[in-house]
């Protein structure tokens, strides 16, 4: 006779289980624009993960992949960043000229002579290819030089080496590396990563440019178009993704599969058309690619026949932590400006500083930058440490980054008033520049989604684990409890291992970060128990769960961090801790807001609400009423 | 001159507070802060790199060393100058509680005895440094060493007959052009070049090239201070004027406070 408790946990379980058959297949179909879809059959999807965001939908704080702060540079990496920091610095304020860029709507040919023999375009190219080497690391870095001076030229370089031809050096043989990298780090040729298509942005895998493999076997014939590639109109080397028919190899059956293609404007076929207007980054060329008839020889197959979609979703996740690094060099210039105006303006007989409202602007904002800039160089420091499973913490990295910077720009507009919105002050650019950053590379929306359901099904996963153990049966896991199902949950928060290695200062945040995780496994608990396979229909759930896992990151991020300034005694450790403090304090309660929303009835009325508004909207193309005096 | 293989050139790095910080006082008044702010090479010392990179590239010169005195961060300033194109450094350690202390006396005894085993022919340093603007170094090194000297230089060149360095100079009066046999020290002026940037691929070469370390007891120099610092103010704030309506007025009010009889 099984008890009530038993029977919720079995339903637990069986929830999971039944989600869990959905997800791969709705991952992969979000993971367009995310990252590694791994599919269930791939061994690595059942063992446990060390990464913390997976784990955090558990409900659980684990601590490997975040404390202590990870120290990848040694000393000899660690000078040589610190000596190319500052030319980098000068080279932008003195020589690169953001404003002309936007203007002239190009970036000006002696800074683009000047940053090709900088050796801007191959930071991170292997030094054997002509590049510099660098370490994700120090990338984020110098990234985060040129994300506060002049985003557009940010996107042309990173557009260029951070996903043009990121797929050669992650996938390319070294006879592709051989042939293409030397001349892509020197600046002499340019990269671009095509993958949009006019009916294919999100949904990257419907993409329609196709390449036939001709008769002979030699080589492929393209045929398709790309639409809005960075670099389009200026790439001799570009990754070029495109169906192409494949064998089963268990069925013998014909099947489209995305193929990688290394392809040469010179291989003809190749136009481009002209340069997008559009409302920022202007100096970052934007262009449609055609290819008609195009051929490539079978030599220049990026990654494998029928794997482009692993390779374009690597290509993606691989550089997604530049992002956060680049805005956080961004954010570091709006609260500069915003501050120093703050400080200097008088109103009303009192600097505008001394205000309540201009306060609450500069705290959030200061907030947001530590948590996306420890974010950044986190991700950056995992990936330098041989993690290879940070995909969530990567999106997260990037949703949040590029909000914090819209925040910041916004918010510092707001301070300066009139003059914020003047386009000497600098910083309506910088706003236009920020708008894409939420929408490129993965919208927010998409990542939102994709992280969420793979903290969901990783969270199942554990659960299905724990079922297959021997020694689990219904009684063993009603007296193991939730806690040791490997779930936390409201009452019993995980927070042991963290609160161990925090310093003494940062506890009480360290305590709050697990009963922030505790809710939150208890949320995904509960709203797969009522949705089952449904949940991944939920969207709106799904967001709020997105939500709690995206700001518990940021606590967690820029916990590790002030830890770190701590221990090292640094000059600023006592700011952090009280920047830290009021970051978990927002965060929490933001976090606290949206599970709240789950387990309201007002809220469940408000989506069903919702849903039917938008589709009464979108039937009548518009809003329905007429306005107030019926005319 | 060693015609054939060029001049053998020695050039002066300082490490200073970087030109664009807002130099802030010591609340004790015993200096300004230095600590957490942004520093590099002195602006006429970059100068004086670049020059000497450049005769390199023109052939006049053969060998570029540069060398510096200050502590250990200065070891920044030097890779910054083997970017530019110097091909080895020299590093005086001054350890820090004698950094503050540290006078051109002192530099210029320092640079000398250097001088004494490098042999140089052609000292260049900045005309001055943009922390304690002396303008004094130069001058005092060409005296330890009675070499002649050629400060304020806007342009170096072979002189006529090719036995000499022929260097304007930026003197008030205008340009004045001298002759001076070598070995002899120069001084940098604003506009005897645009220093180059270096560039990430040559500070990556830099961190190859040759890099000594001396110290003052090794050269036998000794570092005792030749001034106290009494103390650092900030400059006074400007008081606000007053406006007159004549000239009787004005000869009036300057009668008050005693600046004319």
């Amino acid at each position: 006779m099984y008890s009530v408790q038993v029977l919720k946990k079995l339903n637990v379980l069986k929830s999971f289980i039944q989600v869990n058959s959905s997800i791969p297949r709705l991952t992969s179909r979000y993971a367009a624009t995310a990252s590694t879809a791994e599919s269930s059959k791939d061994a690595k999807s059942n063992e446990a993960s060390d990464s913390f965001v997976l784990n955090l939908f558990s409900g659980r704080v684990n601590t490997k992949q975040l404390t202590p702060f990870p120290s990848v540079l040694d000393s000899d990496q660690r000078s040589t960043l610190a000596g190319m920091v500052e030319p980098v610095d000068k080279f932008f304020q003195e020589v690169n000229n953001a404003d002309k860029n936007d203007a002239l709507e190009t970036i000006e040919p002696n800074t683009l002579t000047g940053l090709a023999e900088m050796g801007a375009f191959g930071l991170q190219v292997p030094i054997e290819y002509g590049g510099l080497g660098l370490s994700n690391t120090q990338y984020a870095r110098l990234v985060e030089v040129v994300g506060a001076y002049d985003l557009g030229v940010g996107i042309a370089l990173g557009a260029h080496q951070s996903i043009g031809f990121k797929g050669i050096t992650l996938y390319g043989t070294h006879e592709q590396k051989q042939k293409y990298l030397p001349d892509l780090a020197s600046g002499k040729k340019f990269a671009a990563y095509c993958l949009t298509e006019p009916s294919s942005g999100s949904d990257a895998g419907s993409v329609q440019t196709r390449a036939v493999l001709s008769p002979c076997g030699k080589h492929y014939k393209m045929n398709g178009s790309k639409l809005w590639i960075s670099n389009g109109g200026i790439a001799d080397v570009m990754t070029v993704f495109a169906k192409t028919e494949v064998k089963d190899e268990a069925t013998g059956a014909a099947k489209d599969k995305v193929t990688a293609f290394i392809v040469e404007r010179g291989f003809g076929g190749v136009s481009s058309g002209p340069p997008e207007k559009k409302m920022g980054i202007k100096c970052s060329n934007t262009a449609a690619l055609y290819f008609e008839d195009t051929e490539i020889p079978v030599e220049n197959v990026l990654g494998g026949v029928g794997n482009g979609f692993k390779v374009a979703m690597n290509v993606l996740n691989n550089g997604r932590f530049g992002m956060a690094a680049a805005l956080s060099g961004t954010m570091r210039l709006c609260i500069a400006k915003a501050s120093e105006h703050a400080a200097g303006r008088t109103q009303f007989g009192a600097k505008i500083s001394s205000y309540g409202a201009i306060q609450e602007k500069l705290a959030r904002m200061a907030a947001k930058h530590y948590a996306t800039e420890s974010m950044a160089y986190l991700v950056s420091g995992l990936m330098d440490s041989g993690v290879a499973e940070f995909q969530a913490e990567a999106a997260i990295s990037k949703v949040y980054g590029s909000e914090a910077a819209w925040y910041c720009a916004d918010e510092a507009i707001q301070i300066l008033g009139g003059m914020g919105y003047m386009r000497e002050t600098g910083l309506e650019r910088v706003m236009r520049d920020l708008r894409i950053f939420r929408i490129f590379e993965g919208t927010n929306d998409i990542l939102r989604l994709f992280f969420t359901l793979l903290g969901v099904q990783y969270a199942g996963k554990q659960l299905q684990q724990l079922a297959k153990s021997p020694l689990s049966n219904p009684s063993a896991l009603v007296s193991m409890g939730f806690r040791k199902m490997g779930l936390g949950s409201v009452a019993s928060p995980d927070t042991g291992a963290l609160l161990e290695r925090l310093h003494p200062e940062l506890k009480a945040s360290g305590e709050l970060l697990g009963q922030t995780a505790g809710h939150l496994g208890q949320a995904v608990q509960d709203i797969v128990v009522k949705h089952k396979k449904g949940v991944i229909e939920r969207q709106h759930e799904l967001n709020r769960l997105a939500e709690g896992a995206m700001h518990a990151y940021a606590m967690a991020a820029a916990l590790s961090r002030a830890d770190q300034s701590l221990r090292a005694g640094a000059a600023s450790a006592e700011y952090e801790t009280r920047l830290v403090h009021y970051l978990c304090n927002e965060s929490a309660d933001w976090i606290q807001y949206n599970l709240g929303q789950l387990k309201s009835n007002r809220t469940q009325t408000s989506i069903e609400l919702s849903k039917d508004i938008s589709k009464t909207v979108c039937d009548n193309g518009g809003v329905v009423q007429v306005n107030p005096l019926g005319l | 001159m060693a015609a054939s293989k060029g001049l053998k050139i020695l050039v002066g790095c300082k490490r200073v507070i970087d030109y664009a910080v807002k130099v802030r006082v010591k609340p004790d008044r015993s200096g300004v802060v230095t600590e957490g702010v942004k520093h590099s090479m002195n602006p006429f010392d970059e100068i004086a790199v670049e020059e000497a990179v450049r005769m390199k590239e023109k052939k006049l010169a053969g060998e570029a060393v540069a060398i510096s005195v200050g502590p250990p961060q200065s070891q920044e300033t030097l890779r910054t100058a083997l970017a530019m194109g110097i091909d080895r450094a020299i590093h005086v350690e001054i350890p820090l509680a004698q950094l503050e202390k540290l006078q051109p006396i002192h530099v210029s005894k320092l640079l000398a005895k250097v001088c004494e085993s490098e042999k140089p022919d052609l000292v260049i340093l900045g005309k001055q440094a943009i922390d304690d603007d002396c303008n004094q170094t130069g001058q005092m090194l060409a005296a330890l060493l009675d070499w002649p000297q050629a400060t304020f230089a806007s342009k170096i060149e072979p002189s006529q007959d090719s036995k000499q360095l022929r260097v304007t100079r930026e003197v008030d009066g205008g340009l004045e052009t001298i002759d001076v046999s070598v070995p002899a020290v120069v001084t940098s002026d604003l506009r005897l070049n645009e220093p180059r940037y270096a560039t990430l691929p040559n500070i990556m070469k830099a961190k190859k090239k040759p890099l000594a370390k001396m110290s003052p007891d090794q050269l036998g120099v000794d570092l005792q201070p030749r001034q106290e610092v009494i103390s650092v103010e900030d400059p006074p704030v400007r008081k606000a004027g007053a406006k007159v309506e004549s000239v009787e007025d004005l000869v009036g009010k300057l009668r008050e406070k005693g600046l004319v009889k």
